[in-house]
């Protein structure tokens, strides 16, 4: 039972099964149909509140929302009074006597979606804080990889890149782990956040040596906003040694599945042939986006507050 | 959709089985024979089954059809969870399957299969639901047990058995694809 989807590490096995199999269901009721808009949550007022500009992010709760006949408001920080100095304590009392039922929230802050718990009534759903966590990207990652695989139990996960600075790397870990996937960072130390050993994973500098053993391969973004050069020599160096080109494909067990987060930057940390290879779910994930978004929404929104998840 | 348990009052009466195995066989093929008859050789006819009983009802009657007329009848599924008025009150339910027959549902005659017929809440969701699929010549339902109470104006084309209940009683409708057993039985209500 939790009111609230802050982090993927709150997700037991069953619930987060419960969510992939809710989406599922969103996706077979969603097919064949003439009218592309469910009744389910009519009424309900759902908040966009993003503090940091993530377009896929936003649109993809946004169709999740109104294909199941939420009211949306989206409120970006940009223009907004928060550049005006607004604090977050009082946008969130604002939103509340407005009657938000459910807050997606996007926060260069890590620990803001928690903290807006305190002040809302409403459900609030972590749509990515800082360098913290991303449950629905990696609810969404998850549903795809099952829909591809068929399978978590003994299925090798290698995540590569930025892991320090990525909020989806985190989630990832908690949730695939929690399913029973065996999970290997790759990064350059640099790029390893202080810690990692604590980690239920294995580390490793040579993306080579690992992807013969791998069913699975999610490619970060390199988020240059998030630090200054100092993380690797040159993008060059970093493209050499960290991107997925298609050699580098080659060595990947036939069946294997190539991930990313999105937005991609073509050329340096994945290929163009790589991200448009049948191998590639990247276009699956952002469908599976709206799906899982749905599912999620629905468990927390339907009932008293928190009654399903 | 099976009725949930409600409150006792006073002494509580033993499970009565109201059909058997052999009864609920005879009454799907009582229902088979009415939907020849009513719909004169049920052609463009879709049988969509209700989850999770109303499913394997509709597969039942479909092969029925077959036997006695040779016909093919598409069948599916068609959760209505998502339709339901009640998710505020009662929270989130499991989604059950949709699979609606490829030829799909315009210009055709659906006839929708549940197993209990009781407040006419969950048909109510059905044809809502069915209407954002496309849009059927004709609806009909067709249930195994009618119950009462209904909360809203809506009646069965087809009925295996009314069964007078007291609102306080469960009606249990138990299918060998589901419950390994294929029975109808009564239990709760004040002796």
């Amino acid at each position: 039972m939790i009111p609230h989807l802050l982090s993927a590490s709150d997700l037991d096995r069953d619930t987060a099964t419960l969510v992939l199999d809710t989406a599922q269901g969103m996706a077979s009721a969603m097919t064949g149909r003439e009218v592309r808009k469910l009744p389910t949550l009519r009424g309900r007022t759902v908040v966009n509140l993003f503090f940091e500009d993530s377009t896929r992010t936003r649109v993809s709760f946004e169709a999740a929302a109104k294909r199941l006949s939420a009211d949306v408001v989206t409120f970006s920080a940009k223009g907004s009074s928060v550049s005006k100095g607004e604090s977050l304590k009082d946008t969130a009392l604002t939103l509340q006597a407005m009657g938000a039922d459910a807050v997606v929230v996007r926060h260069s802050a890590s620990g803001a979606p928690h903290r807006l718990t305190g002040w809302l009534n409403g459900s609030v759903i972590n749509a990515g804080d800082g360098t913290h966590e991303h449950p629905t990207q990696a609810l969404l990652d998850a549903y795809t990889i099952r829909q591809r695989m068929g399978r978590f139990d003994g299925l090798r996960v290698t995540i590569v890149g930025d892991v320090l600075h990525s909020r989806v790397a985190r989630s990832n870990v908690a949730l695939l782990t929690t399913f029973g996937a065996r999970v290997t960072l790759v990064a350059p130390p640099t790029l390893l956040p202080v810690g990692v050993s604590a980690w239920p994973v294995e580390v490793s500098y040579d993306l080579d040596s690992v992807l013969p053993d791998t069913d699975v391969v999610m490619m970060l973004r390199v988020q240059r906003e998030r630090m200054g050069d100092s993380f690797f020599p040159s993008a060059r160096e970093y493209s050499r040694r960290y991107g997925l080109d298609v050699t580098r494909m080659g060595r990947l067990p036939e069946e294997s599945i190539v991930m990313h987060p999105g937005p991609m930057i073509r050329g340096m940390e994945i290929a163009a042939d790589v991200a448009d290879s049948e191998r590639s779910v990247i276009v699956d994930q952002v469908t599976n986006g709206v799906l899982v978004r749905m599912a999620v929404l629905y468990l927390m929104l339907s009932g008293e507050k928190g009654t399903m998840l | 959709m099976a009725d949930a348990a409600h409150d006792q009052v006073g002494e509580v009466r033993p499970d009565r089985q109201i059909l058997s195995p052999s009864d609920i066989s005879r009454v799907i093929d009582r229902i088979a024979h009415q939907i020849l008859e009513k719909t004169r050789g049920a052609t463009d006819t879709v049988l969509l089954g209700i989850p999770t009983r109303g499913v394997p009802l509709a597969t039942r009657l479909a092969e029925r059809i077959a036997t006695f007329e040779g016909l093919t009848i598409p069948h599916g599924a068609l959760d209505v969870t998502l339709y339901r008025d009640d998710l505020r009150i009662r929270g989130a339910r499991a989604l059950g399957p949709t699979d609606v027959p490829a030829a799909g549902v315009d210009g055709r005659r659906v006839i929708l299969v549940d197993d209990v017929l009781y407040s006419g809440r969950t048909v109510r969701a059905a044809l809502n639901a069915l209407y954002d699929l496309g849009r059927p010549s004709q609806v009909q339902l067709a249930v195994l047990v009618d119950r009462g109470h209904r909360q809203l104006p809506i009646r069965a084309d087809y009925v295996g058995k009314n069964i007078p209940t007291a609102a306080s009683e469960t009606v249990s409708v138990l299918l060998s694809e589901h419950d390994g057993v294929d029975a109808v039985r009564l239990s709760g209500g004040a002796t």
